[in-house]
């Protein structure tokens, strides 16, 4: 790729909402009702009191408003941009009936920014407690526990695999919505609350989670979830990984190949960003398939929306046979027709394929983003789980004493979202510091 | 199509629209304009003695993102020579004969000046003088403007010096900047006056910079009270007119009231014509918006008149003014409460927060099972959108603990969702007044008004 193919590229994937200017964010600011017990505070699952944040950046209290949001919220500038707001605080906007909703998630941001581009510490420490925390996976569940317990006056250490923190704000959220420098900027913040974040470090044997639970008065596991499943169908190798497939937008444009027609395997939240990273670097066509129906994805209505303006086409109904390749190049993905039949585990209505009705995709590049495979540290610390998911209690307690789990990993009921492991990783640092200055 | 003309004091205008004496007035290139807007008269931006201006001269105070409810000023009256505005109201004069060209004038406190300007001010065949006894700055410090119209005996001592030259209708302008209104006014009409304006601008400061410390606006490090107009002031110019209008010697005089103060709109022009205006200035709203108001200032007034059948506008004049009166006249036994429309509501709690924070605590939050609910009463692990909207609880108000006080009313940010719905108490009409008069000891004590509740069956909660 050249320079100038280089910037195009990560032009395309530029951050597609521009920030709101001064004058737009205090409009938009002076539109809210500023509503007592207001319903987007009970919908936002971190329950950041949005009017009173929203009101602070009407009276230009810009820090005070930041300050609002991280209260509730430390990975708030991650959550301005990626949260379902249509889902979540804006949904419920009192306004939303006969007008618009308050764009709630576009003036966070602002506060956001705005303090990002002050580097201002937000939160002093308290006297140190002599308590050690370990958090397993500086993804957004972590780093909200690490940041909550650091305030708190513990002393955290997070062991991330990777090289970067951040988890899947940092590798698997296109640009588009939420660039790098973002995600690293939150992880850098909660490294100023006094957490050590240890990078390329894996804990996956027996031996060294004993041996850190040994060393810590307790632990939280905000692991994530695993790789993409397999399909189990004939030149899966052929097929890219959509995590990875994102990831490489994200962090080495430059070396991402693009089909020209390209299949995508799919439609959850990662199989749109998957769409939109190949539509947006050049795919001519871009087909989504997937083996039910709209009504059955998990893409929110938004995202849907979103994908079908990108000029994004779906065959829904459809389930991949085989990857047809010629030396060694892709040709087609043969498919069959689907119908729907009784619900199945999940309690959607489980697709059966229609005899005879195999048909060829003609493509040059298959991406799967079929989901992700259930934690595997679950087995390995014979924890108990729920459908292969960490089970936690309402503390957010596994089912080993002192071990605490939260975010994708434990995430076995309702659609998995930066915010509810935001939420988790509090809720659990509230867990874990009651029962730390409980017993002494 | 009602007729909008008007005749003030022997002063005749197509409309009853003028601009107030002030920056939109002050040549004759900009009151040309006006009257192609449309506009029935001007009062000339007051000519008279000379004087220099500075820069930042308007402060504005803005409110909740609305630019410039208020407009404070330490402009002075016209800094153009007086021969030069002289020239150019016999040239508008002359090119618009049909509307209302009314000079402002403002000298030294001297005889023999002021019979020298309003004889001036006749030959240029305007066809009336107003007197500024209400600029606040600069010019009262010099013995001029509201130095005058606070002070009666002065007010009406130089209105006798104008009325001792005047051919020409004379209208004084009064200043608010005083503790009861109604004397300058009576000064004025004692000393034989055509008419009064009213209100000019109030004693203000805009405000503080909170980088610079600085006061807004700041001039060369200082600021200083300057004269506050706009949509703000509204209210205040309201009571002082209908104050003025329903004075006995004023009423008896029948000298008419030009009403100003914050009128932006037709239904401000119509409220203003009701508690007894008949003519009407504008100012603010004209320095945000330009000349071309007036347009809708008209049309609007001129539809509502068709609708309710007024043909003319002395048909709406002091319409209301009769509802005017004291609190020792209105009836205790009046009574209304809120009622909220639960379709229209959109749960926003203001109600529930103002009632139950500032006022008298009869709104209630209610579950959708019927329980009375605290605030903020879900569960941490509840959110989404679905969970939040269809588990709000109800604001219901308890009837029988509403005193129908209207906060509530007044704060819904819905239109037609809260309504104050006026409920017989049952009781026998009575004033204060009365009952002060017929059973003093109820008025006087609170044993005996404890009593005179319970027997009535008033209650407080």
């Amino acid at each position: 790729m050249t320079d100038i193919q280089q910037a195009a590229a990560v032009n395309a994937l530029h951050e597609l909402l521009p920030p709101l200017t001064r004058n737009e964010a205090a409009v938009e600011a002076n539109r809210c009702l500023m509503c007592f017990d207001a319903p987007c505070t009970h919908a936002c699952p971190t329950h950041i009191d949005i009017p009173k944040f929203i009101k602070k950046i009407a009276t230009e209290n810009f820090l005070g408003s930041a300050r609002t949001i991280l209260e509730s919220n430390l990975l708030g500038a991650t959550c301005a941009r990626v949260c379902p707001v249509q889902e979540l605080c804006e949904g419920a906007c009192v306004l939303g009936a006969e007008h618009k909703p308050i764009a709630i998630g576009r003036l966070q941001r602002y506060a956001m920014d705005f303090a990002y581009g002050k580097e201002l510490q937000f939160f002093t420490p308290t006297k140190p407690s002599g308590k050690k925390i370990a958090v397993i996976g500086a993804g957004p569940a972590g780093l909200s526990c690490a940041g909550e317990l650091s305030k708190r006056g513990h002393s955290v250490t997070i062991f991330e695999k990777r090289e970067l923190p951040g988890g899947l704000s940092t590798y698997g959220i296109i640009a588009l919505r939420e660039p790098v420098d973002i995600a690293l900027a939150e992880a850098a913040m909660i490294e100023t609350l006094g957490v050590r974040i240890e990078r390329g470090k894996e804990l996956n044997t027996e031996r060294a989670m004993a041996d850190l639970q040994s060393e810590f008065d307790a632990v939280f596991l905000g692991v994530g979830l695993g790789t993409t499943p397999n399909l189990e169908i004939a030149g899966e190798e052929h097929i890219r990984d959509g995590l990875e497939y994102i990831e490489q937008s994200k962090l080495a444009v430059s070396s991402l190949v693009v089909g020209r027609d390209v299949v995508v395997i799919g439609a959850g939240n990662t199989a749109i960003d998957c769409a939109t990273v190949a539509r947006r670097l050049g795919a001519s066509t871009v087909t989504m398939i997937y083996r039910r129906t709209e009504h059955e994805m998990t893409a929110y209505p938004h995202e849907y929306e979103f994908i079908k303006q990108e000029g994004v086409n779906f065959l829904f109904l459809t389930q991949p046979v085989r990857v047809h390749t010629e030396n060694g190049v892709v040709k087609s993905l043969q498919s069959v027709r689907m119908t729907l039949g009784s619900p199945d585990a999940s309690g959607r209505p489980s697709p059966q394929p229609i005899p005879g009705s195999e048909f060829s995709i003609p493509t040059d590049q298959v991406v799967k983003a079929i989901g992700q495979v259930k934690p595997s540290l679950a087995l390995l610390l014979k924890l108990k789980t729920e459908k292969g998911f960490i089970r936690v209690d309402k503390n957010m307690e596994t089912s080993r004493p002192e071990i605490y789990a939260g975010g994708d990993c434990i995430r076995a009921r309702g659609a998995a979202s930066t915010v509810m492991a935001v939420q988790d990783g509090k809720l659990a640092a509230f867990s874990i510091h009651e029962r730390l200055v409980a017993h002494g | 199509m009602a007729d909008l003309s008007i005749d003030f004091a022997g002063i005749r205008s197509p409309n009853p629209f003028w601009l107030a004496s002030a920056p939109p007035s002050n040549s004759g290139m900009q009151v040309h304009r006006a009257f192609e807007a449309g506009w029935g008269g001007a009062v000339w931006k007051t000519i008279g003695a000379p004087v220099l201006n500075v820069s930042n001269r308007y402060g504005a105070w803005q409110y909740g993102g609305q630019r410039m409810l208020g407009i404070n000023n330490v402009e002075l009256i016209s800094d153009r020579p007086l021969d030069v505005n002289l020239r150019e109201i016999v040239e508008v004069k002359r090119a618009w004969p049909d509307r209302a060209m009314i000079v402002s004038a403002m000298v030294e406190s001297k005889p023999q000046v002021w019979h020298d300007i309003i004889r001036r001010i006749q030959d240029t065949g305007a066809d009336g003088i107003e007197l500024n006894y209400g600029c606040p700055h600069g010019m009262s410090e010099r013995g001029m403007g509201s130095a005058v119209g606070q002070v009666p005996e002065y007010c009406e001592e130089i209105t006798r010096w104008a009325m001792e030259a005047a051919k020409i209708p004379v209208i004084v302008k009064l200043t608010p900047n005083i503790s009861d209104i109604v004397m300058p006014a009576r000064a004025a009409i004692a000393a034989g006056a055509n008419a009064v304006s009213l209100i000019n601008t109030l004693n203000s400061i805009v405000g503080v910079d909170l980088d610079t410390l600085e006061i807004t606006p700041n001039i060369g490090g200082q600021g200083g009270h300057g004269g506050y107009a706009g949509p703000a002031v509204k209210p205040i110019a309201l009571n002082m007119l209908a104050a003025v209008a329903k004075d006995s010697v004023i009423k008896e005089s029948k000298v008419p009231i030009s009403g100003m103060g914050g009128i932006s709109t037709w239904r401000d022009a119509a409220e203003f014509l009701l508690l007894g205006a008949g003519s009407l200035q504008v100012c603010t709203a004209v320095m945000h918006y330009g000349f071309r108001i007036v347009e809708d200032l008209c049309d609007g007034l001129s539809t509502w008149m068709d609708e309710k059948g007024y043909r003319r506008i002395s048909d709406v004049v002091a319409r209301s003014l009769h509802r005017i009166t004291d609190f020792n006249n209105f009836d205790l036994s009046f009574r209304a409460v809120a009622r909220i429309d639960q379709q229209k509501c959109i749960r926003c709690n203001l109600c529930y927060v103002a009632c139950n924070d500032t006022a008298h605590q009869c709104i209630d939050l209610i579950s959708q099972h019927g329980e009375l609910v605290k605030p903020h009463s879900y569960e941490v692990q509840s959110n989404g959108k679905e969970e939040a909207v269809n588990t709000r609880p109800k604001v219901i108000i308890r009837e029988e603990d509403c005193v129908g006080c209207r906060l509530c009313f007044n704060i819904c940010p819905v239109e037609d969702c809260i309504h104050m719905f006026e409920e017989p108490s049952g009781r026998p009409p009575i004033t204060w007044g009365q009952l002060s008069e017929s059973q003093r000891p109820v008025t006087d004590d609170w044993e005996q008004m404890k009593a005179y509740r319970e027997k009535m069956g008033i209650h407080i909660p």
